[in-house]
């Protein structure tokens, strides 16, 4: 029975740290939310349309910023929809909003509803009264704002998807560097490999579209940045098969070179695209508005479980980390397995650093610094073992997330920049404990 | 069951006495209410099939395991071993299977590892060169104590193992198949030692799956079944055909059951093969339907040959050639496509990715057949691997085991049904029946008949003459490198006639 729980712990041990972060966050979080969107907005005016019948006045007032136009947009057409005549729709400041009230009133015409967002439903319960000793006619005018509601800000929609945005150059390079690590190597080359393929895809931008650039100059830069990387790749797994070079050396070497060449390449200034086309893929949103980096992530991870996992090439990868010299004699490419993967984690990184570039709309030389480090962190604290022939791709999802939930519920709370880093380093130690724990287990 | 009976007289208290012992791992009751009793001055034999609970039983007394019930007693008093650090302090010494050797340090320094004095910090290199030097002359062996471990011979290695034992200066010396490695000569010497230790009063248990030497060095034998003690009976009470009746549970008539099959052309040929000292100018065949023994002692060249003809190693020099054409094996992929596998001498190091799965390392060279567009069919793959396990008797909870924990018989034929399920034309098998149990053993010789039926061509390294001379249509004797001799007429030769060949 003991031993069930440990396994059932080190198994999906990962999920529960996740969950438990979420929910704690969760805890700490909890705020009064006041909703301000369509469905806020429907319910109100359903609520009030009880009351009042066809035909009564009503004001709309919402303060001016953030989802303000949409909201009151969205009350007007609710309000007339059920039959409400919408003197005027205002999105304001208090000032205007006072005006708003003072010329309906000298009007003499008679106001019963006001359909008001949170702030202008506190400034109508402090200034109406006032208004109402000049304007009698506004004394009988109700106001109905949406009800409130607890609701932990961490757990937000429009939060979680940032999370999810924030991981997912990361969770995309860690794809590779699982499947390295797993074969028992390292890869320190990815960080720099953003830079350089940031760098690479902006310049090939601009010398094939000048200033300019149509969408297909932009296809043909992107694949020209990730393909630069694979060929990183493909000779940092050259070096380490053929002259039997450990992996961690070839690519701190890789690490600087690239690094060096990015700046060299970039005149060490950040070099702009000039084609806001070229945002789509770092800041677009596709499919039931997901932002289009997540949904890549996504798709990239379904494909690196089915291959890991299904077929011919995975089973390699595994059994090159496992035993190496058993799997050379089952008739096992080693070689060819191993530069692989390099290849793969450089296209991998390639990609990263065209959605890094995607989302400034720039090459920049400086982007990804110390990136390979949250790169193996993820991959480290997802359970995969540094010993290679263990891990998961699925596994290295939840270690992205993890830190991405403590990267973003550390901000939320307010824990300073230099705190974060302590936290990050001790939940790596976690992850690396777990980890020998798990070799215990079995 | 499950009662030992004490054979010796009554006056003398066991040196180790443990009674009722169980343990259970997850899944698996590995050992049930096990008895055993060991007197000063005396060899106890522990036999059983592999996976009957020999090895938990002495990893318990080395420290490695704590019984979940029962009691030990080391001369009446009853004591807890929780690590090896216990084990040592009660003068208990095992001997594994797997070498504890650290490779960059030399015989001498493996010898004292873990007793260097605690408050000295020059260690007295002096004194213990000494003392290692008699202590391997005392073993018979030659070796010199400042050579680095990983330069040593793996029966040099066995050696220095023994020698690190005796160093411990140990009341109770626990020996897991300690002659698996070693020549026949080396063996020989390795039974002085034995009866000089007994002679002084130490207590020794010895495990093997040579029953030959149970008849020479054991006084008792304990049997162990299924994790259940069996039976405890003197050897003089002993023959060979009781000893596997209580080891197996059942009758085996032969232990060779060797068929001749139909001998066809040569199959695989090389000629004129080179690579350094350990393979030089050696030219063989094998024939469709024949079993070819390749001996000699070890460290002959044997394996390294083997290796040359599975594109492990490249050679200096030499062609192979397969069913008359010549073949350019650049490594043992080639040569698996080619129609030539491998069972490897160490299938804990070559044969297996232990970490994995008994059905992923099933799958690994047959990858190719049970996937479309490298897309695995995982339920052909599967079945196929629950009919090998059916078919070679493989004990496991199922196809999802992972391979470090099944027995070593267990492994060798997951090894097996990779290969089978292959159908590879040519195999060469090194030391195929090592550390297997008796009835794991005859399984594999009857799968060789098949085999030699069906007119593949097999080729089998051992070093137990028994099994050479008993299963070989040929022998191939080798010797520092080079053949030096084969023997045609098997059924008349002698263990003698090879041993002459082998020695040069």
């Amino acid at each position: 029975m003991n031993s069930n729980w440990k396994k059932l712990l080190s198994e999906y041990g990962t999920i529960l740290v996740l969950i438990l972060l979420g929910t704690g966050f969760s805890v700490v979080t909890m705020e009064e939310q006041w909703p301000a969107n369509a469905n806020a907005a429907q319910d109100l005016v359903q609520d009030l349309s009880t009351n009042h019948g066809k035909g009564t006045n009503a004001l709309v007032l919402v303060r001016q910023g953030g989802e303000g136009g949409t909201f009151a947009k969205a009350l007007e057409s609710e309000l007339k929809a059920s039959g409400l005549n919408v003197l005027e729709t205002a999105v304001t400041q208090p000032a205007g909003a006072r005006k708003a009230l003072v010329t309906i009133a000298e009007s003499d015409t008679p106001l019963a509803v006001i359909a008001a967002d949170r702030h202008m439903a506190n400034f109508c319960k402090e200034q109406l009264p006032k208004l109402a000793i000049k304007y009698p006619l506004l004394a009988k005018a109700k106001v109905y704002t949406p009800a409130s509601y607890k609701w932990p800000n961490f757990l937000k929609k429009a939060n979680l998807l940032n999370i999810m945005k924030q991981i997912s150059v990361v969770a995309i390079i860690a794809i590779g560097m699982t499947m390295i690590i797993i074969t028992a190597g390292i890869d320190l080359s990815v960080g720099s490999l953003v830079a350089f393929s940031g760098v690479v895809t902006a310049l090939a931008i601009q010398s094939v579209g000048g200033d300019a650039p149509t969408t297909t100059h932009l296809f043909i830069g992107v694949a020209t940045g990730i393909l630069a990387c694979g060929l990183v790749g493909m000779f940092t797994g050259g070096m380490v098969t053929m002259f039997g070079i450990p992996a961690f050396i070839v690519t701190l070497g890789v690490m600087f070179v690239a690094r060096g060449m990015s700046f060299i390449l970039a005149e060490s200034s950040p070099i702009p695209v000039q084609n806001p086309g070229f945002g789509w893929l770092g800041r677009g949103e596709g499919l039931l508005g997901l932002p289009n980096s997540v949904l890549l992530m996504a798709l990239l991870f379904a494909l690196a479980h089915l291959l890991m996992t299904r077929t011919t090439i995975g089973r390699y990868v595994y059994a090159v980390g496992g035993n190496p010299e058993a799997a050379r004699l089952s008739g096992v490419p080693v070689r060819w397995v191993l530069v692989f993967v390099y290849t793969l984690c450089g296209i991998l990184a390639g990609l990263g650093g065209v959605m890094e570039a995607s989302l400034h709309v720039t090459g920049d030389p400086k982007a990804g610094n110390m990136l390979e480090l949250q790169v193996i962190a993820a991959v480290v604290v997802g359970g995969t073992s540094l010993a290679g022939g263990q891990g998961r791709i699925f596994g290295t999802l939840i270690g992205a997330l993890i830190i991405g939930v403590i990267r973003n519920g550390m901000n939320l709370t307010g824990v300073e920049a230099h705190m974060q880093s302590v936290v990050y380093g001790v939940v790596i130690l976690i992850a690396v404990l777990v980890d020998q724990l798990k070799a215990k287990v079995k | 069951m499950g009662q030992a009976e004490p054979v010796s007289n009554g006056s003398s208290t066991p040196l180790l006495c443990m009674r009722g012992i169980h343990k259970r791992f997850p899944g698996v009751h590995a050992l049930k209410d096990v008895d055993l009793e060991l007197h000063p001055g005396e060899c106890l034999a522990l036999l059983g099939e592999n996976g009957a609970g020999k090895s938990t039983l002495i990893k318990m007394l080395g420290g490695a395991h704590v019984p979940d019930e029962g009691v030990i007693e080391l001369n009446g008093d009853p004591v807890r071993i929780d690590g090896p650090q216990d084990a040592l302090a009660a003068g208990l010494a095992v001997i594994y299977q797997e070498f504890n050797l650290v490779p960059w340090l030399s015989a001498r320094e493996n010898i004292f590892l873990g007793q260097e004095p605690s408050c000295v910090c020059i260690l007295p290199a002096k004194r213990e060169r000494k003392k290692a030097q008699e202590l391997l002359e005392q073993l018979g062996s030659g070796i010199d104590p400042e050579t680095l471990c990983r330069d040593l011979t793996v029966a040099e290695q066995q050696i220095v193992e023994i020698a690190k034992a005796l160093a411990t200066d140990a009341r109770i010396l626990i020996m897991d198949e300690p002659s698996a490695a070693l020549s026949p000569r080396e063996v020989e010497g390795l039974f002085k030692v034995i009866e000089g230790l007994k002679a002084s009063g130490i207590g020794i248990i010895y495990i093997s799956h040579r029953l030959d030497e149970i008849f020479t060095v054991a006084d008792r034998v304990t049997f162990l079944r299924d994790g259940t003690h069996v039976d405890t009976r003197p050897i003089v009470d002993l023959t060979r055909e009781a000893m596997i009746e209580l080891m197996v549970g059942r009758t085996i008539d032969q232990e060779y059951p060797k068929e001749v099959a139909e001998i066809g052309d040569v199959r695989l040929a090389c000629q004129g093969m080179n690579r350094g000292a350990k393979v030089r100018n050696v030219t063989l065949s094998i024939r469709r339907g024949e079993i070819l023994g390749l001996t000699g002692l070890v460290g002959s060249g044997r394996t390294e040959t083997v290796r040359l003809l599975f594109g492990a190693d490249k050679p200096e020099s030499g062609i192979i050639k397969l069913d008359g054409k010549t073949l350019h094996l650049r490594s043992p992929r080639d040569a698996i496509s080619a129609g030539i596998c491998l069972l490897t001498e160490d299938r804990k190091a070559q044969g297996l990715v232990l970490g994995q799965t008994i059905l992923e390392n099933f799958g690994l060279p047959n990858l190719k057949s049970f996937s479309r567009y490298n897309w695995i069919d995982r339920g052909r793959e599967r079945s196929s691997m629950v009919d090998h396990g059916k078919k070679l008797q493989i004990k496991m909870t199922g196809p999802d085991q992972v391979a470090a924990t099944l027995s070593g018989g267990n492994q060798q034929k997951v090894v097996l049904a990779k290969w089978l399920e292959r159908n590879a034309e040519v195999l060469l098998f090194d030391e195929p029946t090592r550390g297997i149990d008796v009835g794991a053993k005859y399984e594999i010789y009857q799968l060789m008949n098949r085999l030699a039926a069906q007119g593949k061509a097999i080729l089998m390294i051992s070093s137990e003459l028994p099994e050479v001379l008993g299963m070989s249509d040929r022998i191939v004797v080798m010797h520092e490198g080079q053949v030096k001799g084969e023997i045609a007429d098997v059924p008349n030769a002698t263990q003698q006639d090879i041993m002459k060949i082998a020695v040069g």
